[in-house]
């Protein structure tokens, strides 16, 4: 009848009155997030990066750059890269994930906060020093080795690049065990080793691709073991 | 020097006004005192509505939260009670601007047009025994008369705006309050036929069980009426705040869409007293020589509560709804109101012609049942019939020619 929905209509929202609302007081209280939760942050262990850029490359919107320069051991051997410039734009991330996808060593997570409002664009970058010192409390996101340990992200306990990677690569293994794969090349003078280290203050001094073919034969690509 | 008014003078029932005119008539001479005791009910009153609006706002902005099962505006004191001012003080920060091919002197007496009549209408309101600001013996067509202002305001807004979105939102605008005034207008008549007069004070007194129960008809079509004049949701189509770019006032900021702001919740505040002082016994009550004002203000805000209630609930009708609505429904509902209201009077009232209250009681109930038929009937008859689309055949293409034919 005409008149009579209009009234359970009403009643409905009279009825409301009674319900708890279901506001949260923001600044005070923030509503529970999901462990895989992608959110605005990265966290990066750069002791497992090497500088593949398969984030950068896997990015749909190419906001990564990422700039490296060979260390110092002999690249051939298939050491690292190290990194010079990182960035990672997110005024036009869209936080899917790909990048977190894409890489090969686990090295980079999703963070989990979602605070990152900024008062300029410039600010809207993250460089490699913003990423080197963020709180390491990856999202699980694609990362079921995260999951298995029930890990989640805002209770509070930050990892250890020891602690999140899915240990199939011997690299790592080895790494961990303080072995690594071929022989370690002497180090030109004046060069220093960059695997896990800090940043540099002066770009190092690189040996001449003869020199180092010549002292490192055994180096073939056979004998990197994955 | 003693000044005394005479009891002819239309402000002789007036105690506020006496007092003052008579105080300040000892000290001064008496036009000046005439004058400073009607600058201090002017002030009495413009405080009333302004505030009335400032705290009919908080209490719409908190309860459509409730009603919509969130909180509303807590941040700024307690309950969010400070809102109001905040958004004041926004208001008034905000730039001032006027379009430059717009009618100066038009643009900037709209919000003043809009706002007097709200102020107007509530002179006439008893708020206790014997306390209206001015006990005019024509008040019911008084009250109507001003509220009719606010058509020509909402005119003046849209065409000195300068903007056809604006024209358009104010040509809706005054097309539905003129729409709605006519239903209005009728079913009050109902009310002034039982008090017996127009004088609000006298339909207050005359009313030993209230109104809404012996004319439940009046209310309903004074209530919509009143909403629809009001430019409430549902019937907002002049403002329609998500539609037309919020319509006729698209041009104002600052403290000139304050004020307009203003008048609109200052309006519904007036508008339930006027509907308290009608249909819900005004200022009656138990021990309602001491604390009539208080029975005023909770019923008052009770009305108000509803216009909030209605407004959380209903989707905005669309303008040849709104229209039907007034035309089809409102006022042939009203009109029968009217003539059996007529007729009830004619036969129940005595010699003196005043009526018992249980002439009232008897009217009541054939008035309920007359209320309900009539509301079912016609609701029924304006219900949109729904065409299936796709009935019909095609029309053919406007160009005429396909492309398989043209060589």
């Amino acid at each position: 009848m005409y008149g009579l929905a209009m009234l359970k209509g009403m009643l409905v929202t009279l009825k409301n009155l009674t319900k708890k609302p279901f506001t949260v007081q923001y600044p005070e209280e923030r509503l529970k997030q999901h462990p895989r939760f992608r959110g605005e942050e990265f966290v990066w262990y750069e002791e497992r990066c090497t500088g593949c850029a398969s984030c950068a490359k896997y990015c749909p919107l190419g906001i990564i750059k990422i700039v490296t320069t060979p260390s110092e051991t002999a690249p051939a051997e298939g050491d690292k890269y190290r990194l010079e410039v990182f960035d990672i734009a997110i005024n036009r991330c869209m936080f899917c994930g790909l990048c977190v996808e894409a890489c090969p060593y686990d090295a980079l997570f999703m963070g989990s906060g979602f605070e990152q409002g900024r008062y300029s664009r410039k600010d809207m970058v993250i460089t490699i020093d913003e990423l080197r010192k963020a709180d390491k409390q990856p999202s699980t996101f694609f990362r079921p080795q995260l999951e298995a340990q029930g890990y989640d992200p805002r209770a509070g306990r930050p990892l250890d690049w020891t602690q999140v990677g899915r240990e199939s690569w011997q690299w790592h293994q080895q790494e961990k065990a303080g072995m690594r794969l071929g022989q370690r090349p002497a180090a030109p003078p004046g060069a220093v080793n960059s695997v896990g280290a800090g940043p540099d203050l002066e770009p190092p001094t690189l040996p001449e691709p003869s020199e180092s073919l010549e002292e490192n034969p055994s180096s073939t690509a056979g004998e990197q073991a994955d | 020097m003693n000044c005394v008014l005479g009891p002819d003078n239309i402000l002789h029932d007036t105690v506020l006004y006496r007092v003052v005119y008579e105080f300040v008539g000892q000290l001064l001479p008496c036009w000046l005192s005439y004058l400073i005791a009607g600058f201090v009910i002017m002030f009495f009153l413009i405080n009333a509505v302004l505030l009335g609006a400032a705290i009919f706002s908080w209490m719409e902005r908190r309860l459509i939260g409730k009603f919509q099962n969130r909180l509303g505006p807590n941040r700024w004191g307690p309950f969010g009670l400070l809102q109001p001012i905040a958004d004041l003080i926004k208001l008034i920060f905000k730039e001032d601007l006027t379009p430059r091919a717009a009618d100066k002197i038009v643009f900037a007496a709209v919000p003043i047009v809009m706002l007097a009549p709200v102020i107007l209408m509530l002179a006439v309101v008893p708020f206790a025994k014997d306390t209206a600001l001015a006990n005019l013996n024509v008040g019911v067509l008084y009250v109507l008369a001003v509220t009719s202002v606010t058509s020509i305001a909402i005119f003046m807004a849209g065409w000195s705006s300068n903007n056809r979105f604006a024209m358009f939102g104010a040509a809706r605008g005054v097309a539905v309050l003129i729409s709605y005034e006519v239903p209005v207008v009728i079913s009050l008549l109902g009310v002034v036929m039982i008090a017996g007069s127009m004088s609000l004070a006298d339909v207050v007194n005359a009313q030993t069980i209230p109104f809404l129960l012996v004319q439940p008809l009046a209310l309903f079509v004074f209530v919509a009426g009143t909403a629809a004049e009001l430019n409430r949701t549902p019937f907002d189509m002049a403002e329609a705040e998500s539609e037309l770019i919020a319509g006729y006032h698209i041009e104002y900021s600052g403290i000139k869409f304050g004020l307009i702001q203003a008048a609109e919740f200052g309006g519904v505040v007036t508008a339930s007293a006027v509907i308290v002082t009608l249909f819900f016994s005004g200022w009656s009550g138990p021990a309602s020589n001491y604390i009539g004002w208080l029975w005023f203000l909770l019923k008052a805000g009770a009305v108000a509560c509803v216009f909030i209630w209605v407004r959380a609930t209903f989707p905005r009708l669309r303008i040849d709804q709104l229209l039907a609505l007034a035309w089809k429904f409102l006022l042939p509902v009203s009109i029968i109101n009217l003539f059996a209201t007529a007729l009830e009077v004619y036969f129940l009232r005595d010699d003196a012609g005043s009526l018992a209250t249980s002439d009232l009681w008897i009217m009541a109930g054939i008035n309920f049942g007359l209320a309900a038929l009539s509301i079912l009937a016609f609701g029924t008859m304006i219900r949109e019939k729904v065409r299936p689309v796709g009935s019909g055949d095609a029309s053919p293409s406007p160009l005429g020619v396909s492309i398989a034919e043209s060589s």
